[in-house]
């Protein structure tokens, strides 16, 4: 009973965080709705017994991840959205077929899964850091050491990418680049 | 979060919410408390590092001082400047200051106690993956920071909140690492199984807390970026007011600016309160004695380890000069994060051929 | 007790409304959020299946996605700053033309 009211209390605000960020004009708004969604899926991890991945939600998601979007935002400045002749196309395109894909989605869902088993909490099936530690680092090593090279050259790509052009070193902004390691 | 409902189930629901309501007044009035007096402290003692008196008309030596300056504060006029941003304007210095205040329930300050017949843990949630927890919500408390610069308006609050947030998801980095060779150590993120692990003595004397076990490295790698984290000289930069006036919170006045000044003693006593359980051994001390003052001591100690913790921050910003920018994140960067990743090794290896 | 399927409801949901958001929104950084939105969709139907299973691969997955995910984002933002270096513009219909 406390789970299906905790379920549903952070599902509304999920689903609502997320209508949010499609109705808000300012990309500041949506990052804040976009960080109000992940704390609630932390929530509904825990519900599940993922408390690692609950943590870690919070942690690399709302702390890093988001951190970044709203750096950019406030370093670019960027102001509200304005409406191009390809947003009315993009609405008029867009909103049926999402509704499509949703009710579709649902319905096999729904259809697939006559007998779903119940989730409750402390049913002793619980993510601990020591289980998944376990896991990545025999089962999983190699897609870990993988992901590592990944995230070593998407910092490399971003160094790059982000650093102002040399060839105009004359007209650059004096300001040094913006700090985006991570 | 599941240990604790296996847990607390033990008691009646009814007692556990009256537990839990009575904890949270208690922790919130000691933290806010402690939060006026680390001010008053501070003041004091930056005073007579610099030759003066600081504050001794209000009370005995300034001893009511902080009832003085949250009066001012309260009485002053709310100013909110035209061109901001409104809502978060306003949220920003509310979020700032629960987040610093939502982290301390995690803190564990002494053993279990039992008084008529409920046992209760000396913190508000006893939570087996506290210490991610609480690296979570310091995460979180950057938002504050840069949503209270870039609603202001202000070049100065802009600069400084980018600062601000460049430097504290910068250094959360090092800070992360340099906790990892105590985590291997103890093998646990249960901040009360750490503690618990440090006690007891080595060789008759040393006692073995996680300082004096290999991870003295750590811990200053932890100390610097501690300092940065909160903010607080010789890593102030976001509000260096030679610059910056008084960077991400310029525009504020009144309680919106005493919500930060809050938040930001608040984190201090986090942070002092992390190192002294992972590093300083929590609440063992020296000394035993009967078991009415077995109950009281170890309150004691962790309060007396705080207390040193804070003590250095007030002594290392009355003396030492403030970084440049460029300075601050090479040092964060180039030094403290390969310090951190070295210590990780090498503790990791100790803790490995040990087995 | 909550039904597993309401948790793959709420994670369809969630994505849908991510892929609304990439269809209709106009602004880089929005649209790139939105796929954020997506990924963490899939995350939490990834918990509830492995949830139902009771195997923890499910929640190993979102580990890995979560790191892709970071490094999704650091290269992106930064292919938005360089976007909006040269055209000084973050609107995806302004933003038309193959060369920089």
């Amino acid at each position: 009973m406390l789970q299906l009211v905790l379920f549903f209390v952070f599902g509304t605000i999920a689903v609502a965080a997320a209508v949010n960020l499609l109705a808000q004009r300012h990309p500041i708004n949506s990052a804040l709705s976009l960080i109000v969604v992940m704390a609630s899926l932390a929530a509904l991890f825990l519900l599940m017994g993922a408390e690692f991945l609950a943590a870690i939600q919070v942690i690399v998601y709302a702390g890093a991840i988001m951190v970044l979007f709203v750096f950019v935002i406030m370093l670019l400045n960027a102001g509200a959205e304005e409406r191009t002749p390809g947003s009315r196309v993009a609405m008029l395109l867009g909103f049926p077929a999402v509704v499509l894909l949703a009710g579709s989605l649902a319905w096999t869902l729904l259809a697939r899964n006559p007998r779903p088993a119940p989730v409750a909490l402390g049913g002793g099936f619980v993510g601990s850091p020591t289980a998944i530690a376990q896991l990545l680092f025999r089962d999983f090593l190699l897609p870990f050491e993988v992901t590592s090279v990944l995230i070593l050259i998407a910092i490399m790509g971003a160094v790059v990418l982000a650093s102002p052009p040399r060839t105009t070193a004359g007209a650059a902004s004096p300001e040094p680049p913006a700090k985006r390691e991570r | 979060m599941l240990r604790l409902y296996v847990e607390e189930k033990m008691l009646s629901i009814t007692t556990f919410v009256i537990v839990s309501v009575i904890k949270i007044v208690i922790a919130l009035a000691v933290l806010l408390t402690a939060v006026a007096y680390t001010v008053w402290l501070e003041r004091k003692l930056v005073g007579r590092i610099q030759n003066r008196w600081g504050p001794q008309r209000v009370g005995p030596f300034g001893l009511l001082q902080p009832l003085a300056d949250g009066a001012k504060f309260i009485f002053k006029e709310d100013l909110t400047p035209p061109y901001v941003y409104k809502p978060l304007y306003i949220a920003a210095p509310i979020l700032s200051l629960v987040l610093a205040l939502t982290s301390i329930s995690l803190v564990p300050i002494g053993n279990w106690v039992t008084v008529r017949g409920v046992r209760t843990p000396l913190e508000i949630t006893d939570v087996n993956i506290g210490l991610l927890i609480i690296l979570g919500i310091t995460s979180l408390s950057v938002y504050g920071v840069a949503l209270a610069g870039w609603s202001s308006n202000s070049k100065y609050s802009l600069l400084g909140s980018l600062r601000a947030s460049a430097q504290m998801v910068s250094y959360e980095i090092a800070l992360g690492v340099s906790l990892v060779g105590v985590l291997i150590m103890s093998g646990s993120l249960n901040l009360r199984e750490i503690v618990d692990m440090q006690g007891g003595h080595m060789a008759g004397f040393i006692p073995r807390w996680n300082i004096f076990r290999g991870q003295i490295v750590a811990f200053f790698v932890y100390l610097a970026a501690a300092f940065a984290e909160t903010n607080r000289v010789p890593f102030d930069l976001p509000e260096a007011e030679t610059e910056l006036v008084a960077g991400y919170h310029t525009e504020y006045s009144s309680m919106k600016f005493a919500m930060f000044f809050m938040a930001e003693y608040a984190n201090m006593i986090t942070a002092a309160s992390i190192a002294t359980l992972l590093f300083l051994g929590g609440w063992h001390g020296p000394l035993g004695g009967p078991w009415w003052l077995q109950a009281i001591l170890p309150v004691f100690w962790f309060a007396l380890k705080v207390f040193g913790f804070i003590f250095l921050y007030i002594w290392i910003r009355g003396t030492l000069p403030r970084f440049r920018y460029d300075q601050l994140m090479a040092f964060g960067w180039k030094f403290l994060f390969p310090i951190a990743v070295a210590n990780v090794l090498v503790t990791s290896l100790i803790v490995a051929l040990q087995k | 007790m909550v039904p597993i399927s309401y948790y793959l409801v709420l994670s369809a949901i969630l994505f849908s409304l991510g892929v609304v958001g990439f269809l209709i929104k106009r602004n880089l950084i929005t649209l790139f959020m939105s796929i954020e939105l997506m990924l963490n969709a899939v995350n939490l139907a990834f918990v509830a299946f492995a949830w139902q299973w009771k195997s923890l691969n499910g929640q190993v997955f979102v580990f890995f996605v979560m790191v892709v995910a970071a490094a999704e984002a650091a290269v992106g933002l930064a292919i938005i700053i360089a976007v909006f270096r040269t055209r000084e513009t973050l609107n995806v219909d302004r933003v038309n033309l193959l060369k920089l």
